[in-house]
């Protein structure tokens, strides 16, 4: 077993583990942050997508050991329990961007890091080709875009909850 | 209308729980002292199981249990079925053929599951999986269902000689041989409809329970129908009586089809839960599902059409060999047959139908309904035929539809359908304005400029939802009724709940049933909640596939609402000291006629339950009334879409650069749930038509096996999409339905291969249309134009 220590959405966890636990396992299982999903096993999908030290990674492709000490902020950081939702959630909530909803917590994260790379103003173009690594099969990605455009516009002036 | 009534585009009410993380999906689900089981799937296509130790694996840490088909079968656990009974022309019966949860005594495809490990956490079942030995003797496998039925081939199942398992037809075959005699012009075709992988984004799972106090089993699962999963489970695999066997089908991720069906790991969970006394969880991965999860489509098909010398469609034949893998799922028969046959007059007046089909066995994984089922099959046969015919008559392939369209309802086809309404005309014009079809040959020798060869394909489609009405399905085989039930809840308060046997996988009933109650009873859309996917709750139900939710799904559901406004009006007559007949209900408010006398709903739903002013001899207490609808006909959604696509000569490639669709969806409930569907329906056409492909090598490997192999669609291979519709209300359903969720999936395929072939001047091009095969058809009929 393996101990690691590291920051979940603001607060500092512990954990003793098998060296094999994937980030995306220690999330799900061990801390019960279910809305980072498995869709694929082989970083294709998209689905486990969360922010390491603010930066989008498939947590199905990192071992939880390989980050010690590491910041990471999973879907469930973006808004408070009955607070507002963050403005890319509200984009895909008010542009039926999602469906079945289990790729979602993935597009949005990997939505939110596309605006802090690319900013604010993303053509449909753009949104399409950082769509790169993240697969939907309910939406065929018309909403997903519209989503993601009006979601980067909407984040100007939003600041993040520290996480 | 009001904001949150019929036809308002209302934000879904699920998505605050999906957009923050909160969606409760079957592996969300942890029980308090589960266990973990990981199959052991067969490597080889086709092989003799000559003996299994478990032994060493048995040893291992963390391992509770090892369990083979012998055992499976030693506890009398039944096997899978499908259960839709096909007849072939010589009156046989389909010979379906065992289907073990886990094989005994020979593995048929690979995937097959052989043995399975329970153990403590899922890396020990995985790592004690390994020690497993298991002595295979290979058999020769069969993976080309061309070549199911050749003398010498393999032998899959003893009950299916030459590998067949019915040989169906459909139609009258002298009237076909006949129009056929005397047409004008005949256009022939051969294709293949690609073998597609579902590929719902959330994988299969499945935990069992059993509580050996109660003597009860529970199954959380992936289902799209949990009450025929429980039936199935019950009635034939024999895991408990329906009354002690609850199913859960909690949010689930996708489904297209592929989670109808009944699979082996959640017999296994259930029957391995009882017999070690622990919750057991399976959550099969990606590559899993690839080997596993039924596949679809796999039709090979010789099709002719007939003409006139004005260019009118008077025969259509057709002779397919349809793939059902290596075991009957559970609807698969249905779906080459009675969901395809039956489709075969398309939009048209077609006189004469005539439809051969022989289902095969191959040493591949089980073939069952995929978005659209059947359906998308014949619009693929009839508008490549009708677009061919067009270009090989020298016709506008708008006016050769045109000239063919239905035009009078109800039209009774050769096919058995009934059409009950529609206008097609009007769904071609509204599609040709917005596609600016007179713009194309400006657009097309504008490309020509840049090099680029550009095409334009349409699909003018049809099928039908609503499934089904029960008396019918039932004279056609199908073992179960198609009706749907609900039951409305009125609390005191006067909220509401909805319990319906629908299932919602992504296409937001919990928002769109609401918006019907809603409207219907004028109280707030916040007051009414929808409560679906469990076995313990909802009483029955036939759950949700084949766009039926709406067309049926939301029929049962203003069926009970009838009996709620009749029941209330007897409340309020009593509140109100007037004759029943007096009460008028309208926006939320019991009016005496002609009074200003009136009781609110929330006044009445409160004295349904204080029950102060009536006496029990008057009237019952409470409100709540439930209703079993079963369709009286099909319902027949169909339109029109629009593909153009610009294709580079120099590598193959092809780009969608416009999409243009416009559908006749009767009445909508919420046109941007709808638009949604159609969005989908055509980026799963556009995967099968361009990318998508499941490919087994000849000793039936499944070559494409994960999405590194298999293409799904992402956001850059699809264009934005022109979404639009017509409306010409369904006869056959109160609110006048037809059903949303497959037109996408159904339309697309065949416009984009309509377009590509326009674009590249030959026909000789198969699915999926990756550069490589366009690049191809390009450099072969260049050789053709060259040696002629």
């Amino acid at each position: 077993m393996t101990a690691v220590a590291l920051t979940v959405n603001g607060k500092a966890v512990t954990g003793d583990v098998d060296p094999r636990t994937l980030l995306v396992q220690f999330l799900r299982e061990n801390l019960r942050l279910t809305g980072t999903h498995v869709g694929c096993d082989t970083s294709q999908c998209g689905a486990c997508v969360v922010h390491v030290n603010g930066k989008a990674v498939k947590s199905c492709t990192v071992f939880v050991w390989q980050i010690e000490g590491a910041n990471v902020a999973t879907i469930e950081s973006l808004a408070e329990p009955n607070g507002p939702l963050h403005p890319m959630q509200e984009a895909f909530r008010e542009h039926h961007g999602l469906q079945c909803g289990y790729c979602t917590p993935g597009m949005i994260m990997a939505a939110i890091d596309m605006v802090n790379r690319k900013g604010h103003e993303l053509d449909d173009p753009t949104i399409r080709h950082e769509l790169e690594g993240n697969l939907c099969r309910c939406t065929g990605y018309h909403n997903i875009v519209k989503a993601i455009a009006a979601g980067a516009k909407a984040m100007k002036g939003h600041v993040q909850a520290p996480s | 209308m009001s904001a949150t009534g019929i036809g308002a585009a209302v934000r879904r009410k699920e998505d605050q729980r999906f957009v923050t993380g909160k969606g409760h999906y079957t592996d969300d689900v942890n029980r308090p002292g589960q266990c973990h089981a990981y199959f052991l799937r067969s490597p080889h296509a086709h092989a003799r199981l000559k003996g299994i130790d478990s032994k060493p694996a048995a040893a291992m840490p963390g391992v509770l249990a090892v369990l083979s088909g012998a055992e499976l079968a030693a506890d009398k656990i039944g096997n899978l079925i499908c259960g839709w009974m096909i007849t072939s022309k010589d009156g046989s019966q389909m010979k379906m053929a065992p289907h073990p949860a886990i094989a005994h005594g020979k593995a048929n495809h690979v995937g097959d599951p052989v043995a399975v490990v329970v153990a403590e956490t899922l890396p020990q079942a995985k790592d004690a999986a390994e020690k497993v030995k298991v002595d295979y003797e290979l058999l020769p496998a069969l993976s080309d269902p061309a070549k199911a039925q050749d003398q010498g081939a393999p032998q899959i199942h003893e009950v299916a000689p030459r590998n067949t398992i019915y040989q169906w037809h459909l139609g009258d075959a002298e009237a076909v041989e006949a129009a056929f005699r005397i047409a004008k012009h005949v256009t022939k075709l051969d294709f293949i409809n690609n073998r597609l992988v579902p590929n719902a984004i959330e994988p299969r799972a499945a935990i069992g329970e059993y509580d050996a106090g109660s003597d009860n089993l529970t199954l959380w699962n992936t289902t799209q129908n949990p009450h025929v999963a429980r039936l199935v489970m019950s009635a034939f695999v024999g895991l408990a009586p329906e009354h002690k066997l609850r199913v859960i089908a909690p949010d689930v991720g996708g489904g297209f089809g592929s989670k109808i069906f009944i699979y082996p790991e959640e017999v296994v969970c259930l029957w391995a839960a009882r017999k070690i006394a622990r919750p057991v969880k399976c959550v099969p991965e990606r590559s899993e599902a690839f080997l596993t999860d039924a596949h679809r489509r796999d039709h090979g098909t010789h099709a002719e059409m007939a003409f006139d010398p004005d260019g009118k469609v008077t025969g259509l034949r057709v002779k397919t060999i349809a793939n059902l893998g290596a075991y009957m799922s559970t609807f698969s028969s249905s779906v080459p047959t009675y969901l395809y046959g039956t489709l075969l007059s398309g939009q048209y007046e077609i006189p004469a139908i005539y439809c051969e089909v022989d289902a095969v066995y191959t040493n591949t994984v089980p073939v069952d309904a995929y978005r659209g089922a059947g359906r998308p099959e014949a619009t693929f046969v009839v508008e490549r035929l009708i677009e061919v015919g067009a270009r090989q008559m020298g016709m506008d392939p708008a006016d050769l539809r045109k000239k063919n369209f239905i035009k009078a309802f109800p039209h009774q086809t050769p096919v058995i359908m009934t059409y009950d309404a529609g206008d097609y005309h009007a769904s071609l014009k509204k599609a040709l304005e917005l596609a600016d079809y007179g713009g194309f040959g400006k657009r097309k020798r504008e490309s020509a400029r840049h090099d680029k060869l550009r095409g334009i394909g349409f699909s003018t489609y049809i099928e039908a939802c609503g499934i089904a009405p029960s008396q019918a399905v039932g004279s056609l085989g199908c073992g179960v009724g198609l009706w749907e039930s609900a039951e409305v809840r009125v609390n005191p308060t006067g909220t509401v709940e909805i319990l319906t046997g629908c299932h919602q996988h992504g296409q937001g009933h919990e928002t769109t049933f609401a918006q019907v109650v809603s409207e219907r009873l004028g109280i707030p859309f916040e007051n009414v909640s929808v409560v679906h996917g469990d076995t313990d709750k909802v009483q029955f139900g036939m759950g949700t596939y084949g766009s039926r939710s709406g067309a049926v799904g939301i029929s049962a559901i203003v069926k009970a609402l009838d009996k709620i406004e009749a029941k209330a009006k007897k409340v309020a007559a009593h509140m109100l000291e007037a004759a029943e007949g007096d009460i008028v209900f309208e926006d939320g408010k019991f009016t005496v006629a002609g009074t200003d006398k009136s009781a609110a709903w929330g006044e009445v739903a409160l004295n349904a339950y204080t029950a102060h002013k009536f006496t029990g001899q008057e009237l019952e207490p409470g409100l709540k009334e439930g209703a079993f609808y079963d369709p009286t006909n099909f319902t027949f959604p169909a339109g029109c879409h629009i593909c153009e696509v610009e294709v580079d000569p120099q590598t193959g490639e092809s780009e969608i650069v416009a999409w243009t669709a416009v559908d006749d969806f009767g009445t909508v409930v919420n046109p941007m749930i709808v638009e949604g569907q159609v969005h989908g329906g055509i980026a799963q056409g556009v995967g099968q038509a361009l990318l998508e492909g499941a490919v087994y090598d000849k000793d039936g490997q499944l070559v494409t096996g994960s999405l590194m192999d298999y293409c799904l669609p992402r956001a850059q291979d699809l264009p934005a999409l022109k979404v639009e519709m017509t409306k010409t209300p369904s006869p056959s359903n109160p609110l006048g339905i037809k059903g949303c969720g497959e037109a996408g999936a159904i339309a697309a395929p065949v416009a984009v291969i309509n377009a590509i072939t326009d674009a590249i001047g030959t026909e000789d091009l198969s699915m999926p249309a990756t550069p490589q095969a366009v690049w191809w058809a390009l450099q072969k009929a260049n050789d053709r134009r060259k040696a002629a």
